[in-house]
């Protein structure tokens, strides 16, 4: 059984604390919502949590072994989405998506980048380029990774940012469907959002 | 995968010409204007021509240095990369490859019209062509590690230039110099191995370090 784990963390920018001693426990089938402030450091951890910034004490397990030493094994099932979207303007909504599927190391092709956008009701949008999407179509764009990555653990950055209310369902429905089978999110959101027979942990940062 | 990733910069670059052009034409401009500038004393344009077409690429090359990472740094892409479940290093060279094909190729393919110019036999154009086919890429991938260590910094611009320059030092007194010697009669064929050995180290060393450089940028 996959479970990620975070002992005794503690993040400092410049010479500020932003956070010390946090730990939890995230289990297959768990949601993990962090709240807080802003500049509370929810960013923050979840850099750590995905390996792109290192916590300056304590440590992050991936079942049991240190995510540093595991490397591209644990990127490799994990799926980060931040503030930033990765969607380039200058290509269109399907080559964003294929080539995002490709550096997760899925090899995506048209017609499964065609029915995921479908899905995200971005439907005979596919072939414009990026930077004539609002910025809801974009984020949409960007959420549609999470329906071909196949990944296990989903870390996702404030996801329902600029999104409508049908947006928020579907990735409501996505997160859904998603621990039903087993697999496991941390996510910040400041809006209240209602997950079905999940078990909901909430980590308050101060 | 690592063709994907030169796939894509190379798509990019063909919806964004403006880019790749204006490295060429700064480099056809610098190297067009001093045969202007100094007058038509062939036997001195001779002797200055494998000089000032390496600075020429030189400086081109490294005005495209600032885009090899700063638009995936902005939108996020890079963070991706960073978090991918492939090799990073081979990410980076890929995206160095890119570069290369994008700016380091056209020069090449100029430099042998550009040095009509200066009166330059056969033989040297031929030496200019390929000390610049070996040297460029070299230029592509030391370059990757100065933009990946300025990333995001206020005023990278000029600090890449003071990281990069001094290691492109070499590349260009071997580059320059292979031309002087072929027209000297003492052939090329000792600078351009050297040009080659760096080829090599730069190849095995500057993704790794390049890599190392973006973790450190990104954290």
């Amino acid at each position: 059984m996959p479970m990620l784990q975070g002992i005794d963390l503690t993040c400092i920018r410049g010479d500020r604390k932003l956070f010390s001693d946090v730990n939890f426990l995230l289990e297959s089938g768990g949601l993990m919502q962090v709240q807080g402030p802003n500049g509370s450091g929810k960013t923050s951890l979840l850099r750590m949590l995905c390996g792109l910034a290192s916590p300056a004490q304590g440590e992050i397990r991936w079942d049991g072994t240190r995510i540093r030493a595991l490397g591209g094994d644990y990127f490799g099932a994990m799926t980060y989405l931040g503030h930033l979207g990765g969607v380039k303007d200058d290509l269109t909504a399907i080559e964003n998506l294929r080539i995002s599927s490709a550096l997760g190391g899925i090899d995506l092709d048209e017609r499964k980048a065609h029915d995921a956008l479908q899905h995200m009701g971005l439907g005979g949008r596919e072939l414009l380029p990026a930077k004539v999407l609002s910025q809801g179509q974009r984020r949409r764009v960007t959420l549609a990774r999470l329906l071909v990555c196949g990944t296990v653990l989903w870390i996702l950055d404030e996801p329902l940012t600029a999104l409508d209310i049908n947006a928020v369902k579907l990735v409501q429905g996505l997160i859904e469907r998603h621990l039903e089978h087993g697999g496991m999110i941390v996510m910040t959101t400041h809006q209240e959002i209602e997950i079905a027979g999940a078990a909901i942990q909430r980590l308050q940062l101060a | 995968m690592f063709l994907w990733i030169i796939r894509r910069d190379l798509l990019l670059a063909a919806r964004r010409r403006s880019d790749v052009l204006t490295t060429l034409f700064f480099f056809i401009i610098v190297v067009s204007l001093f045969p202007l500038g100094v007058g038509p004393e062939m036997n001195m344009l001779r002797v200055m021509a494998p000089g000032v077409v390496w600075v020429a690429a030189l400086l081109a090359s490294m005005l495209s240095l600032g885009r090899m990472f700063s638009s995936d740094y902005l939108d996020g892409t890079l963070e991706q990369m960073l978090l991918s479940p492939q090799s990073l290093p081979l990410l980076v060279l890929g995206k160095a490859l890119a570069h290369w094909l994008v700016t380091g190729v056209p020069l090449v393919l100029m430099a042998p019209v550009l040095g009509i110019q200066y009166d330059l036999t056969n033989d040297a154009l031929l030496v200019l062509t390929a000390s610049l086919l070996l040297g460029t890429p070299v230029l592509s991938l030391i370059g990757a590690i100065g933009a990946a260590l300025t990333l995001g910094l206020r005023g990278g611009g000029v600090l890449v230039s003071l990281l990069v320059l001094p290691l492109y030092i070499p590349v260009l007194i071997f580059g320059a110099g292979a031309v002087e010697a072929s027209t000297a009669g003492l052939g090329a064929g000792a600078h351009m191995s050297l040009l080659g050995a760096f080829l090599l180290a730069s190849l095995v060393l500057a993704p790794w370090t390049t890599a190392v450089s973006l973790r450190i940028s990104l954290e």
